[in-house]
């Protein structure tokens, strides 16, 4: 048995936990400088973890969207900006496996995302277009086999440490703004010029910088399916369901360290309950709503997987953004709770109960895909979907 | 119906093609169709015909061509009728 293949026989959440314990080591040295967190996606990268939702015959392991979930909540607690990386790119990862099916190139690419461990970025966001993914203003220009395509991209998070970027274009210079495909390529087929620095306030080392995007590649490496069927029936929702994921990581994270503030204010008034503890009851509660929401997302989404009427219909939609606003505003709630419990040592950096880190990569939350866009979208969508009311459906 | 159809796509459609270049076999969101325009034209299709689009076809699928409307719509007329 090689090296290789003894690691991933391991579980996956034993897997995760050892590079989080790296990733945590450097997380706040990660947020300080502003840097990509390479260590800790050094570690996935040795635990094999890059490329598990893949089929095993193109060297995965065929893990499930609710295992690489696991993955997420494990690595949000340890360092969200490592987290938001490895989520990011499993979000390209699904959509390759489930809709390159049949594509030799992107079957090839697969497996040399399994051998070697690449890291796939994305490219949706566009100067004159903002965040919404499902418009493009460049368009992906096919001469013979050979493809072309330049795109001012408002952000292309980690695009400088990626090993390929998935990008959206227009099908072609004369399609509708909707009418969109995707293509993947690799780091010697593009060139990037920095046009924006990433310097923000929280996930800091998700290195989300702008950059004036050109490549050149043959034009079998675009997706064989329209990127408006990848995006409603994968992208949407797998974005929604991980990242609810590691928001539940850093929440908790906040969660535990306010515990052990109690826990050791307990201590030293033996007899007396601390008066962080009844606030902590309350965020233990507001933690559990945001773990309910994100495992009954991931359970509908298993349950509808596969089936494209399923995935496409409006009520799956809806829930989906659901998912999405529940936990961006609800652990905002929770690590201001634990703030207040954790009193000026959780203010503090340096401290055991400092959550500075957490309240400002949570508060990203609200803004990945504008809660107010989701908003908007969800209710055009009630005005004639009707609302679930059944408890279990 | 499919003249209906196509009047209403043009009044609350909000493509930015003529609708009369659009073949009734076309994908209506290749052409431009956004989500936000789908749902005004089923609710102009829902007041025209006086009928509620049943959950199973509140998809993507029933509104990406002509045709599909009206495939829908005459599955529920039929139901309604039956």
């Amino acid at each position: 048995m090689t090296a290789a293949a003894k690691i991933t026989a391991l579980a996956l959440a034993d897997r995760a936990k050892r590079a989080a314990k790296v990733a945590a080591e450097f997380a706040d040295q990660v947020d300080i400088e502003g840097r990509f967190p390479s260590e800790g996606m050094d570690a996935l990268k040795s635990e094999r973890l890059m490329g598990i939702m893949i089929r095993p015959e193109l060297g995965g392991e065929g893990a499930s969207l609710t295992e690489v979930a696991d993955v997420c909540a494990i690595l949000g607690q340890a360092c969200a900006a490592t987290a938001m990386t490895y989520a990011m790119h499993q979000i390209q990862i699904a959509s390759l496996a489930d809709y390159a099916v049949g594509s030799a190139w992107h079957e090839a690419l697969q497996k040399r995302i399994c051998d070697e461990q690449l890291l796939i970025a994305s490219a949706t966001s566009e100067a004159g277009i903002g965040g919404n993914l499902r418009n493009s203003l460049c368009a992906i220009e096919v001469d013979g086999d050979t493809a072309r395509l330049t795109k001012d991209a408002t952000v292309i998070s980690y695009g400088a440490d990626a090993d390929a970027i998935m990008v959206t274009s227009r099908r072609h210079p004369d399609a509708a703004h909707s009418d969109q495909v995707a293509t993947i390529f690799l780091k010697d087929q593009y060139t990037l010029e920095q046009t924006s620095k990433w310097d923000t306030l929280g996930m800091r080392g998700t290195c989300s910088d702008g950059y004036i995007f050109k490549a050149e590649a043959p034009s079998e490496q675009i997706l064989p399916r329209p990127f408006a069927e990848i995006a409603a029936q994968s992208m949407l929702a797998v974005s929604h369901l991980l990242w609810g994921s590691l928001w539940y990581g850093i929440a908790a994270d906040a969660a535990a360290r306010a515990q052990s503030f109690v826990k050791a204010a307990a201590r030293k008034s033996p007899g007396q309950v601390p008066p962080g503890a009844l606030r902590l009851a309350e965020a233990s509660s507001l933690l559990q709503l945001v773990k309910a929401n994100v495992v009954a997302g991931l359970k509908q989404f298993e349950g509808c997987k596969g089936d494209s009427d399923a995935l496409n219909a409006m009520s799956f939609s809806v829930a989906m953004n659901n998912v999405k606003i529940g936990t961006s505003q609800t652990i905002l709630e929770i690590i201001n709770h634990c703030m207040l419990i954790c009193g000026i040592a959780g203010y503090k950096n340096g401290t055991p109960f400092s959550l500075g880190r957490h309240l400002r990569d949570a508060h990203s939350a609200q803004l990945m895909i504008s809660n107010d866009r989701i908003l908007g979208n969800t209710s055009t969508m009630l005005l004639v979907n009707k609302q679930d009311t059944s408890l279990l459906g | 119906m499919k003249q209906t159809i196509r009047t209403l796509l043009a009044k609350h459609g909000n493509l930015p093609v003529a609708i009369e270049d659009v073949a009734d076999g076309a994908d209506l969101y290749d052409a431009g169709l956004s989500s936000f325009a789908s749902v005004q034209v089923m609710l102009a299709l829902e007041e025209e015909f006086d009928i509620e689009f049943p959950e199973h076809l509140l998809n993507r699928k029933s509104f990406s061509s002509v045709d599909e409307i009206a495939a829908a719509l005459t599955e529920i007329l039929e139901e309604q009728a039956a």
